[in-house]
């Protein structure tokens, strides 16, 4: 009798057949609906009140022009160009995400962890970062400098339409 | 009533005493859960400590370790941006042995990835990966990516300096995978930042995923090693008779000598070094410099000199011809031989001499003469610094194998030999370059 069965040619689908084809089906099913399942769990989540909000920065005119001021929770520096134009830029280095430091002397950002150079606008002067330093949006609302630091902007290099003046 | 008691005895997990003739030895170990894992007999040769230098022993000895230790400081440590430091200052200072177990913990993941990798060495200089141990080799490799895993999970659990910026690195380095390295960092870090996120799923994984993944790895490699025919041995002229020696004692005698030395030596080490452990985790200010842990220091030394893209598929490549290898040298006449023949091992040599030349000089060159994006800065960098440095050193281990081949007239298993030789030793290179010899700002300096 199985050896009927076995022998029965491919085009006609006997009962023995259809539930194997059926039970296959439903267990590989089964395991994308488990699969699918444990990627919705583990997908990343936001946890509130994280980086990433609208940061006041302060007065405008506290920000005297050709300076560079930290703002360590806002993860960004703010930059004054000697125009009085305004820039920020995320302090994550283009590299591979060390946080860069201002260092007034030398009128560079410098990285330490593979000797990354960016002079005042944040440009590349020392690779190997491949970019300059991303920037965040600023708006000036009521004399006050507001930045968003929810989505990092990427660029090549500085261009001055980057600048927000008052 | 006495035949009951001696079989409820034999079933018990503890070896029996030395039981005394061949034929009990043999059962003694195959009725034995743990003994079971050996053969009840052993050819002579196959026990030699020069063979296989015991090197997979003793990585399972530091795995088991692992485990205990690992165990033991769960119930210490606390999985939050907040607590993860001070736990660990707390575990340092104020708890009975908690100094000596970290300790423990530490040296032992260390010594383990060491003698995985030399375990990987020895496998491939006596050809232990020919005849049908292809299945065995590739468990190995990931065995091998495992214990690397493992290591680098585990060390962000301490929130220090060290941990937050290799951990940073790291997964930055993902990101310049095309299409999925973004998706890849985003799961592990469960964000874009190394935060609370990332801890917890850090250690989720190095204290769960992995070690249930090893413990299943290990015993399928054992299995294999049996299903295999026991350790490669060379081939023997026929009608050749081998000795077989029993398991007990001849094996499990030098495996519990063997243990109960390392073991001693790991605690006395372990009660003199403690495990370091750096300035708490500052996002704003990496140290200066800031480097990887040892055993990533060669990879972090080709991306002073490579575009990241680079600098991971060079490795990768490499790792990938490695893992190929029962596939690319299936010559099996060589098997169990060390360097496959005398000339193998003038060619290994050869190998050491070219890494111990050519590695140094490529990093003086480039460090101080070339900077090719630079010289060609009409081509994007990840062309000028990646593509082309890829192509060079892949170029480069070409010659080198034609090279071998030509001036020794060497067979394709014997030059393979020198050119795994060159590339694990510039890998040693490389590592001792970044460890030693770079200073602040990653510039290279003299270690004294
Ligand atoms: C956690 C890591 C590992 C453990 C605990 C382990 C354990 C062992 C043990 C106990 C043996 C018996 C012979 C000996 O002691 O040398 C062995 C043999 C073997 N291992 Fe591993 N191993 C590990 C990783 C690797 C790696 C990285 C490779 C290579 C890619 C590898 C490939 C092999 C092969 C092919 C054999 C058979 C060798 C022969 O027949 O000569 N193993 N392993
Ligand atoms: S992370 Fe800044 S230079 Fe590499």
């Amino acid at each position: 009798m199985t050896q009927q069965t076995t022998q029965t040619d491919t085009s006609k689908m006997t009962r023995r057949n259809f539930l194997q084809l059926g039970a296959g089906a439903l267990g590989l099913l089964a395991l994308l609906e488990m699969g699918g399942a444990s990627l919705a769990f583990l997908a990343p989540r936001k946890i509130e009140g994280e980086f990433g909000g609208v940061v006041k920065a302060g007065d405008v005119d506290s920000f005297p022009a050709g300076s560079v001021t930290e703002f360590p929770d806002g993860r960004f520096f703010l930059i004054r160009a000697d125009d009085g134009g305004f820039l920020t830029v995320y302090r994550r280095c283009t590299h591979l995400g060390c946080s860069v430091s201002w260092e007034a002397d030398k009128n560079q950002f410098v990285c330490p962890c593979h000797a990354s150079q960016f002079d005042f606008y944040g440009s590349v002067e020392n690779p190997p970062a491949p970019r300059a330093l991303d920037t965040f949006a600023i708006e000036i609302e009521d004399g006050q400098v507001v930045v968003d630091t929810a989505k990092p902007q990427t660029r090549d290099e500085f261009e001055a339409n980057q600048l927000v003046y008052t | 009533m006495a035949e009951q008691a001696t079989s409820l005895k034999n079933r018990s997990l503890r070896p029996q005493p030395s039981p005394s003739d061949r034929r009990s030895r043999m059962k003694a170990v195959a009725n034995n859960l743990i003994l079971h894992l050996h053969p009840t007999q052993i050819p002579r040769p196959a026990l030699k400590l020069t063979y296989t230098w015991g090197l997979g022993g003793i990585s399972t000895l530091w795995a088991f370790i692992l485990i205990l230790s690992g165990i033991l400081l769960m119930f210490r440590y606390d999985a939050s941006v907040e607590r993860a430091y001070t736990s660990i200052q707390f575990l340092e200072t104020q708890i009975p042995f908690g100094s000596l177990l970290r300790s423990l913990h530490h040296w032992s993941g260390n010594l383990l990835l060491i003698t995985t990798f030399l375990h990987l060495m020895r496998v491939f200089y006596n050809g232990g990966f020919k005849k049908g141990r292809a299945t065995n080799w590739l468990i190995g490799i990931t065995l091998l990516l495992l214990v690397v895993t493992f290591n680098f999970t585990g060390y962000l659990l301490p929130w220090d300096q060290l941990a937050f910026w290799a951990v940073t690195v790291g997964t930055s380095l993902l990101n310049y995978i095309p299409i999925v390295g973004g998706v890849i960092s985003g799961f592990l870090l469960g964000g874009t930042e190394v935060g609370q996120n990332a801890l917890r799923n850090f250690y989720a994984i190095h204290v769960s995923l992995l070690p249930a993944t090893l413990i299943l790895l290990m015993a399928y490699h054992f299995w294999r090693i049996r299903k295999d025919g026991g350790i490669s041995q060379p081939e023997r002229a026929k009608g050749e008779k081998v000795e077989k020696l029993t398991t007990i004692p001849y094996l499990v005698q030098i495996e519990v000598t063997a243990a109960m030395l390392l073991i001693t030596t790991l605690f006395l080490w372990a009660a003199q070094v403690p495990a370091p452990l750096e300035a708490l985790a500052n996002p704003a200010h990496p140290p200066n410099p800031a480097k990887a842990a040892w055993y990533f220091m060669g990879l972090q030394e080709l991306l002073l000199h490579m575009h990241p893209l680079a600098a991971m598929l060079l490795p990768g490549i490499v790792l990938f011809a490695i893992a190929a290898l029962p596939y690319w040298d299936t010559r099996s006449s060589d098997i169990g031989i060390y360097f496959r023949s005398k000339k193998g091992l003038t060619i290994a040599i050869t190998g050491v001499v070219f890494s111990l030349i050519l590695v140094p000089l490529l990093v003086l060159v480039d460090e101080w003469w070339i900077d090719l994006p630079l010289m060609l800065p009409f081509l994007s960098t990840l062309i000028s610094n990646g593509l082309i440095p890829l192509l060079l050193s892949l170029g480069g281990l070409a010659i080198i194998y034609y090279f071998l081949r030509g001036i020794f007239s060497a067979t394709h298993s014997e030059a393979l030999v020198g050119l795994f030789t060159f590339v694990t030793f510039s890998l040693f290179i490389l590592t001792l370059i970044g460890v030693f010899f770079r200073g602040p700002n990653m510039a290279l300096v003299m270690p004294f």
